[in-house]
């Protein structure tokens, strides 16, 4: 059994953003990059799947513009078999272009199993996965907290406010995961010596027979700024004991701290 | 000078583990003097304990940049630990590396490879520090064995290794002969003193290796008889390249203390930063790592190159570790009376660092043997 993960390079989230000068898009030159932190769960997920036996390969499959091959050796340093990489520049397509550009990626492969990280951390847009699921007409289950693979289902818990959910999903399918579901690995030094002998397949879009053209955005960003800190300065009153008692209900309830 | 895609990802992985792994507990590992147990088989689950092991012996086969990298972004949290990792690596691994045949490298280096114990490496004496090889250890062959007699002093990890490489003298008279041998933990006649109180590397445990009557057989000699100090040599040449990375790493984690610091304190109505004296000192503590970096990084690759490194190694250690005592004492200064705190790090980084200029060669010896080169 194979299982694809979907992953993403995007800016590092400790790095300091720039507009460009027209107001319409992140200034990406000097900015590190690193793999989406939901998507190293994901991967995370898949690798413990077939470290316990039960899939044989682990297939990342990222669309980026040239230089995320560095990123892709970071996934296959953490320990996936190999990578399908589809070299266009993301920035040029809305989530609907990246989703069919992946869908097709993806179907060269067969999967049983995909899975993603419940968003992207940079335009935290939450879609591609999911149109991925819907291209391909698999079911899908999304910000999974806990993942159990049973026969040609899986069971899973899904956070939702205030709780959780569990569905079963029959197989081949889709899940997008959230943090807390594991605790991805650093890449080992063995891991990094051997990812640079794995294999990364390359497509363009004509090799997945797609154009350009019509998967190219139909979205126009009309303007981009820096988000401005606002901040909450709650006080809280009460005697002391009052006032931890409510700093502990926000942190844990609404913050989600604890 | 710079890294290649391979060594950045080991460094952001190192650098996470450590930032992860370590920071959090260094200071409680300093005050404890001793770091978990549980800590080397999370090393040797990175590959972290069979750096330059290669992956035959089950090692991760890196070179010695990737073993430098390494110890950086170890030492930049705590160079106790990071001291445990290079005397494991560079000494105890090194020697059987280079000592040692086929049989014994598929003996002893997968276990110690992979973490599953540390290993320890025992030169110096209470008589020999600097002249080691007016060692008084002795061995004495008798049948298919050799019988090993002395003590060894200031043996990192001594306390809890699996294994031990120790040299003793195999030739006749005060000045014969050095061989050197694996002796496995639970050999009896092989004991170790109380855990010595350091100034620095605190969490590193540091102990006498006794040898009473310790019967080794014979195959466990590394290498052919007598030639122990031709490779004792070779271990610590290559053992001052690396283990100048740690001093870089001190100094560098007095800089990012210290900038940090430096931006947040206010006095007399701006942050420190904004005083000359304060800016002219991160200035200069900024350029001395980045030296001490760059010919740390030229030693190196000179070694990965195999070109000869007697004099780098001696020249890059002592600028390295001198560098960094020095930065950090000027850290402690930027901070203040906190800097002189235990709370603030600066203060360990001082008494860590200052090992690196006694250790594998002073900086006395390391000196007259640069000034040995320069003889007309
Ligand atoms: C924390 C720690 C860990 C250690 N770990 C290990 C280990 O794992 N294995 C191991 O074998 N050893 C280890 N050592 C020992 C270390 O390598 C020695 O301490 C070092 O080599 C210096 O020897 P010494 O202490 O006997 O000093 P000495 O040799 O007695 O030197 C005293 C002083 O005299 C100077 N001096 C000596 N000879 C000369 C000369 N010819 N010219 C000019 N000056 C000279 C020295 O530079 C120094 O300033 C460790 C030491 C420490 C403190």
């Amino acid at each position: 059994m194979k299982i694809a993960v979907l992953m993403k390079r995007v800016p590092d989230t400790a790095s300091v953003l720039k507009i460009t000068p027209d107001n319409k898009s992140v200034d990406m030159a000097n900015l590190k990059f690193v793999m989406s932190p939901y998507d190293e769960h994901a991967i995370e997920e898949a690798l413990k799947i077939r470290e316990a036996g039960k899939a044989t390969e682990v297939i990342v499959f990222t669309v980026g513009p040239e230089g995320s091959q560095e990123t892709i050796r970071t996934a296959l340093a953490m320990g996936a078999d190999r990578a399908v990489f589809v070299k266009e520049d993301p920035s040029r397509f809305n989530s609907k272009g990246i989703a069919e550009m992946l869908a097709a990626a993806v179907k060269t492969e067969g999967p049983e199993l995909v899975f993603a990280g419940k968003q992207a951390v940079d335009d935290d847009a939450s879609q591609v996965p999911e149109r991925v699921a819907e291209l391909l007409d698999l079911p899908h289950a999304s910000i999974v907290t806990k993942f159990e693979l049973n026969g040609r289902a899986a069971t899973v818990e899904r956070e939702i406010e205030g709780g959780s959910y569990t569905v079963e999903v029959p197989l081949p399918a889709l899940f997008t995961m959230q943090k807390g579901i594991n605790t991805p690995r650093y890449p080992t030094l063995p891991n990094i010596m051997k990812a640079k002998k794995k294999e990364i397949k390359e497509f363009s879009l004509a090799d997945l027979g797609l154009d350009a053209a019509k998967l190219v955005s139909g979205l126009e960003v009309s303007g981009m700024s820096l988000p401005r800190a606002n901040r909450l300065n709650k006080i809280l009153d009460g005697d002391s004991t009052e006032r931890v008692k409510k700093l502990l209900t926000i942190l844990r309830e609404e913050e989600k701290v604890l | 000078m710079t890294l290649n895609e391979d060594l950045l990802m080991l460094r952001d992985a190192a650098r996470k583990f450590a930032e992860r792994e370590i920071a959090p507990y260094a200071q409680a590992w300093d005050r404890d003097e001793y770091f978990p147990d549980e800590m080397i088989k999370k090393l040797g689950d990175q590959g972290f304990m069979g750096i330059t092991v290669p992956e035959e012996y089950g090692g991760a086969g890196g070179n010695y940049m990737a073993f430098a990298i390494i110890l950086e972004e170890l030492a930049r949290h705590d160079g106790g630990l990071c001291l445990a990792v290079e005397a494991h690596n560079g000494l105890c691994c090194g020697h059987i590396l280079i000592g040692g045949n086929d049989d014994q490298k598929r003996k002893y280096l997968p276990a110690l490879a992979r973490g599953d114990q540390i290993g320890a490496w025992c030169l110096t004496e209470p008589n020999s520090g600097t002249d080691a090889a007016a060692m008084q250890t002795r061995a004495v062959q008798d049948g298919a064995h050799w019988v090993i007699n002395g003590s060894k002093q200031f043996i990192t990890n001594g306390e809890r290794a699996g294994t031990y490489v120790v040299t003793a003298r195999t030739g006749p008279g005060d000045r014969g002969a050095i061989s050197a041998f694996i002796v496995e933990r639970g050999t009896p006649g092989l004991s170790t003193g109380k855990r010595e109180e350091k100034l620095g590397m605190r969490s590193s445990d540091t102990v006498v290796v006794k040898l009473e009557d310790v019967r080794v057989p014979a195959e466990n000699m590394l290498g052919p008889e007598g030639r122990g100090f031709e490779d004792v040599k070779e271990v610590l040449k290559r053992g001052r390249v690396v283990i100048s990375a740690m001093s870089v790493g001190f100094a560098r984690g007095a800089v990012e203390e210290a900038v940090k610091y430096a931006h947040q304190r206010t006095a007399f109505g701006q942050p420190i930063f904004e005083f000359q004296a304060i800016q002219h000192k991160l200035a200069d503590m900024m350029i001395q790592t980045e030296a001490a970096r760059l010919m740390m990084y030229q030693s190196v690759s000179m070694l990965d190159r195999g070109l000869p490194t007697t004099r780098e190694a001696a020249m890059t250690k002592v600028f390295a570790s001198e560098t960094a005592t020095r930065v950090a004492m000027d850290a402690i200064q930027v901070l203040g009376g906190y800097g002189y705190l235990r709370d603030y790090n600066v203060e360990r980084y001082m008494r860590d660092a200052k090992l690196i200029e006694i250790g594998e060669g002073t900086s006395e010896i390391l000196r007259s043997l640069v000034a040995k080169t320069l003889r007309a």
